[in-house]
């Protein structure tokens, strides 16, 4: 085996350092055609098959194998993906190539290739004896590439002439869509075809041309030779550039509200241009939301103020321009000297930020056009061009549409379509598109991820009672929300002979299932947590974990991880320990049921006793926690009754606590304190914790006003106060007005985070009022809880440690993917609880409601109405419409319309209605019925509810 | 950039080797012939040297002679030219220390010293060209020297390093292996007992796959030992044509 190589050795000069490798080139790698009798190694994994019967190709009659080059994976992987295409080569060299230009098309590619319906092959060629190639003198890295790649594909035609008896072997089809590649190829005998070539010689799957990513330089016949747009400069200049501080580098956001401005965030730590404001087509110079660009400031006297005006852009699809200037114009007016930012323009693109975008396509008015515009739902993004012969099936449904290019002389990106998510308005469309713009990782687990779930059935076996301690004989039950299939925590309390009471916390050993590294472990790091929407949840691990072998059901054996506590009957800890266990839950309990057997006379059973143990320590805990500051605050929190045929929501509940719910919170809190002050001990550098910055005094000025105008006296410069404070809010004729208060309070807090306990000096958690504070307690449902599991473990001995965990700069890392994605998960969550609202209203029609004023605005009233937690704005001003009389006060805050004032906390009563007039954008309108103002409220009049906006609805602010 | 990718979906490393594939292996006895004892060998890019001396009389201080069996002095260093990077090396720094100690105590397991009590067995390894697996190719180097020297030991000492990606072992690191920091292992195998020699760990690997890398690294010193069998009896057969003229 070791023999039969003959080896050459690389030489790689560059500067002082000489590095050699070896390369061995071997003779034993297969072509992966399954049955080959020329390359005898059975094949195991993804094989090609021997004879491919289709796609059926007007090109190639023959049986035959596809060998993309690296440009056609890097941008056909949609086509690549479809389940047509099956049976290609995948090169080592085209291979490693994307792996370094494009880590996710590396990851898809790599996941097709793991199915093996695909028949995707990857031929290692450069280890190849008869392919592989050097490097020739004068020649670049990319043209020996190229060659290397041409050498594989003629390689494998003689190899298939070879090994096949008749004339009908299989030829290999090289697809390149550089020319001159294609031409060299040609003249060595390869069969070669652009890509396009290919899929439109497919003749029973003409739907495929569509999903062809349209390259700059392939027929671009329509696009007016016009240049419209300032070249962008080269990478290696724009670096220059930045080097030498002519250029800023940053972050591109596009206005939601205007598609002629945009800002740019400076990186760095400059202070004062910090945001850049662009405004124009030729100074946007096609960036595109979210990219990183290179800016160049304009001199001052060209400097702009941002506008207030709402351009929404409503073009057909033509290249004119001259329009664009004079809405540019508009834009001008009005300037005051003071409102004059620093602007610039784009000079290059550093990074593309593109992702696939949902949307819907605006047919074109030409009948017989195939260019059409694709408006995306993300108001951000521009309408894109696509080519498609379905507009007319495509026509109000959302679909999903990649951007390809965007030559200099195109007003729009040119894009290609991707996929076709549904009809707008049904139900799962709507959830897809509001997953796929809140980059919600959702596809079904890979087969990679999946095969490293352990093998079914499964039982404990002695190998995992290794460091671990068997509680299956302890009473055990968990207390969950009904129908819950993910049960994370159990609990138990059981009185010891000393007279002590021995509480514990067991918690799911998710961490024994998901072992670091593996497909599986960074497949749930990247989803980072399960997102929950109104009727479907999308899991961070697979289902049989999730709702199987980790989820802590009664009366089977699961494995866990234990935090158990001794305390004394005043609650106070005498002793701590965390261990590794095996647990039998004796029953599943929702909270209602957990609550009745507390309160019933008669039963007297273990588990009630437990219970009842529990929940008065936990009343001890959280008396003692309010005391030391830790806040209670409210959110209007409400969930849908589902029907449970037609699946449309029927009603509206809020949700209700019981004694139980917060029983069961104490608990979680306490073994999360615990467990944070273990880990930072013993990882002082690199131990995963939760925080939450207290707000900064301004934040709280809105509620301290409010409670001025109610005469009351609000203390914010500590959590402690400002608990005191919201308890002392009390009004006989206005019951709700404590809860205002506190849904008031919690918009002022600032998000809590996961960080690195090596990067930050502040641990504080400020709602709980803890020095210190982590996630143990839920590892189904969040990877953070994962980590700490693994350093818990590593703590005390129960489970080996690895490079990665004791990285503080990969642990920061981490975090900051996980804030994403728990971030992405509420606005999800609230787009979806938005959605499920607006079908509400649809089939409930129009109502009028008792709302109070939360929030006074220069021209509207942001008002809740406490049935359905809804919030909603109350607009005084419209369009097309006289406007009434506006007086907005400050200080006080209040707002007068005509002769009516209004304040905080007042309460009104609103017209809710659905409005379809945009079809992508539906909205809750919200009119104003009481207090009567003369040509404002009435039921003639309407005013709207922006739902798009995130930040509207908050939901419960997490630990 | 995406980092180096130490083990292809498709099971190749790096340089095109499967896992448990050596590099190419190649040594010649009786390169110096003032010496008692002399091999130069190569495993892939890595070159070592090996020159023995002895057994002899003690030198220098007496007082360090054991009664009952031969001193084994070894001493290891790297040639300026060894690494990319040209680097003086003064004799006995901290590394070249640790590293002339391993093979001390290497050999001391393995050479028969009670047979030569109040003598000396001098032992000189330089590296030549590093480029991963110093420690296994000297200890190779220097079992074919001391054969050359003639001097008897209880068996072949054959010594090979392996690491873990992936949850696969991998045999005979290269340099660029070694560089990327996963856990390593260096083991050093009397074949025909079975019996290690020394084996030493750098970096943490969790005790559920330290067989999985034994045993990989054992295979891979086997490989070793039927590459240096074939290496000795050839020369063998060379010494004895010379002779026979
Ligand atoms: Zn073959």
């Amino acid at each position: 085996m070791l023999k039969s190589k003959t080896f050459l050795k690389k030489t790689r000069a560059g500067g002082v350092l000489k590095i050699v490798r070896e390369h061995y080139l071997r003779d034993d790698i297969g072509c992966g055609a399954s049955g080959c009798a020329e390359c005898c190694r059975t094949q195991e994994g993804p094989a090609l098959e021997p004879r491919p019967r289709d796609p059926e190709s007007s090109l190639c009659p023959q049986p035959h194998y596809l060998l993309p080059d690296t440009n056609v994976l890097l941008h056909q992987i949609d086509i690549l993906e479809d389940p047509i295409i099956r049976n290609v080569i995948v090169l080592q060299t085209v291979l490693q190539e994307v792996r370094n230009l494009s880590a996710p098309v590396y990851k898809r590619i790599r996941d097709v290739t793991s199915d093996l319906s695909k028949h995707f092959y990857t031929f290692t060629n450069e280890h190849h004896r008869d392919t592989y190639v050097e490097q020739e003198q004068g020649e670049n890295a990319n043209d020996r590439n190229d060659r290397a790649i041409r050498v594989a594909a003629k390689w494998y035609n003689e190899h298939m002439k070879k090994i096949t008896a008749d004339d009908n072997h299989p030829q290999v089809i090289f697809i390149t869509n550089d020319i001159k590649n294609k031409e060299k190829a040609i003249e060595e005998g390869i069969p070669a075809y652009t890509c396009e070539e290919y899929i439109k010689s497919l003749t029973a799957n003409p739907e495929l041309v569509d999903r062809l990513a349209c390259l700059s330089d392939e027929g671009n016949e329509i696009e007016s030779q016009k240049v419209i747009f300032p070249e962008h400069l080269p990478l290696s200049k724009l670096q220059q550039g930045i080097k030498s501080g002519v250029y800023l580098q940053g972050t591109f956001r596009a206005s939601r509200e205007n598609y002629l401005e945009a800002t740019v965030w400076v990186h760095g730590d400059d202070e004062e241009n910090r945001e850049i404001i662009l405004q124009g087509l030729r100074n946007l110079n096609r960036a595109v939301h979210e990219d990183i660009v290179a800016v160049e400031l304009l001199p001052k006297s060209q400097w702009v103020a941002p506008s207030s005006v709402v351009l929404q852009d409503e073009g057909q699809n033509g290249d004119d321009v001259e329009d664009e200037e004079e809405k540019e114009n508009t834009l001008k007016t009005a300037i005051n000297e003071k409102m004059l930012r620093p602007s610039g323009r784009v000079v290059g693109i550093i990074k593309r930020n593109w992702r696939p975008f949902c949307g819907m396509l605006s047919k074109s008015d030409i009948k017989e056009s195939r260019r059409h515009l694709f408006t995306p739902a993300d108001k951000r993004i521009p309408r894109i061009r696509i080519e498609t012969r379905q507009a007319s099936t495509l026509e109000g449904q959302r679909i999903i549409v990649a951007i390809d290019g965007w030559p200099k002389n195109s007003r729009y990106p040119n894009g290609h379509f991707v996929k076709n998510l549904g009809a707008v308005g049904d139900k799962e469309t709507e959830t897809e598109v509001l997953l796929l713009e809140h980059d919600v990782p959702h596809q079904p687990f890979s087969r990679a991820v999946l095969s490293f779930l352990p093998k079914m059935p499964w039982s404990i076996t002695e190998e995992d009672m290794k460091n671990r301690e068997d509680l299956r004989h302890l009473c055990i039950c968990s207390v969950d929300p009904p129908k819950c299939t993910d049960i994370d925590d159990a609990l138990h309390c059981r009185e010891l002979e000393n007279g002590n009471l021995e509480v514990g916390v067991h918690i799911a050993d998710v961490s024994h299932f998901i072992r670091p590294g593996n497909a599986l472990d960074q497949e749930s790091a990247k989803r980072g947590t399960t997102v929950y929407l109104c009727e479907k949840r999308i899991d961070m691990v697979p289902e049989l974990l999730s709702s199987n072998l980790c989820s802590l059901r009664s009366n089977v054996d699961r494995l866990a991880f234990s935090c158990i506590w001794e305390m004394n009957h005043n609650a106070e800890i005498l002793k701590t320990r965390f261990t590794k266990s095996a647990i039998n839950s004796k029953a599943s309990l929702t909270y209602a049921e957990a609550q009745m057997r507390i309160d019933s006379a008669t039963m007297n059973d273990d588990i009630t006793t437990s219970l009842r143990g529990l929940n008065k320590l936990a009343k001890i805990l959280k008396r003692r926690r309010i005391d030391a500051g830790a806040l209670i605050l409210s959110s209007p929190e409400v969930r849908f009754h589902v029907d449970s045929e037609t699946h449309d929501p029927i009603d509206l509940q809020t949700k209700e606590l019981r004694e139980t719910n917060s029983m069961v919170e104490e608990f979680m809190l306490l073994a999360n304190v615990s467990v944070a002050k273990k880990i930072h001990e013993e990882f002082c550098e690199h131990a995963l914790l939760r925080k939450h910055p207290a707000p900064p005094p301004s934040n709280y000025e809105v509620l301290v006003k409010a409670a001025k105008a109610k005469n009351l006296d609000f203390k914010t410069d500590s959590a402690k106060a400002l608990a005191d404070s919201l308890d002392r809010v009390e009004s006989p004729d206005f019951p709700y007005l404590n809860t205002l208060f506190r849904i008031l309070a919690t918009r002022c807090m600032m998000q809590a985070v996961y960080f690195c306990s090596g990067m930050d000096n502040d641990f504080h958690h400020y709602g709980l009022a803890s020095p210190i504070y982590t996630h143990f307690t839920s590892p189904i449902r969040r990877y953070a809880d994962i980590i700490v599991h693994r350093l818990l473990a590593v703590a005390i001995g129960a489970d080996s440690t690895y490079p990665d965990l004791t990285n503080k700069h990969k642990l920061a890392d981490l975090c900051k993917n996980l804030n994403f994605r728990h971030k992405m998960a509420q606005y999800a969550q609230r787009a979806s609880v938005a959605f499920h609202t607006q079908l509400f209203f649809k089939n409930k029609g129009i109502v009028n409601e008792e709302a109070y004023v939360l929030f006074v605005r220069k021209n509207a009233i942001v008002v809740l109405i406490p049935k359905y937690g809804l919030e909603g704005t109350v607009f005084f001003e419209e369009k097309d419409k006289p406007k009434p009389r506006l007086a907005y006060n400050e200080e006080m805050p209040s707002l007068k319309v005509e002769d009516t004032e209004f304040h905080v906390f007042d309460k009104v009563k609103v017209k809710v209605t659905l409005d379809s007039s945009n079809l992508q954008h539906q909205k809750i309108r919200m009119s104003l019925i009481e207090p009567q103002i003369p040509g404002v409220s009435g039921p003639t009049d309407s005013t709207t509810l922006n739902t798009d906006e995130p930040e509207k609805k908050r939901s419960k602010l997490e630990n | 950039m995406a980092g180096l990718e130490l083990l292809s979906d498709q099971g190749y490393r790096v340089d095109g080797r499967r896992a448990g594939e050596l590099r190419k292996i190649q040594a010649r006895m009786g390169v110096f012939a003032q010496a008692d004892g002399s091999a130069y060998i190569e495993q892939g890019n890595t070159k070592a040297l090996a020159v023995v001396y002895g057994p002899h009389e003690m030198r220098g201080s007496r007082s360090r002679a054991l009664p009952d069996r031969a001193l084994v002095n070894c001493q290891y260093s790297m040639a300026t030219f060894s690494t990319g990077e040209r680097k003086r090396r003064p004799h006995g720094d901290r590394k070249a220390c640790e590293m002339g100690l391993q093979l001390r105590q290497t050999f001391e397991a393995a050479i028969l010293t009670q047979l030569y009590p109040r003598s000396q067995i001098d032992i000189y390894v330089q590296v030549l060209q590093a480029d991963g697996g110093n420690y296994a190719a000297c200890v190779n180097a220097a079992t074919l020297a001391v054969l050359d020297a003639g001097i008897p030991m209880r068996d072949f000492v054959c010594a090979c390093s392996a690491g873990f990606v992936d949850g696969t072992a991998l045999a005979d690191l290269s340099h660029v292996e070694e560089a990327a920091g996963g856990p390593q292992v260096a083991l050093a195998l009397l074949p025909a007992s079975g019996q290690l020699a020394l084996l030493e760990m750098d970096a943490r690997l969790h005790e559920d796959h330290l067989q999985q890398v034994l045993e990989a690294a054992s295979q891979a010193a086997r490989d070793v030992h039927a590459l240096l069998d074939r290496v000795v009896r050839q020369h063998v057969r060379e010494a004895a044509l010379l002779l026979g003229d």
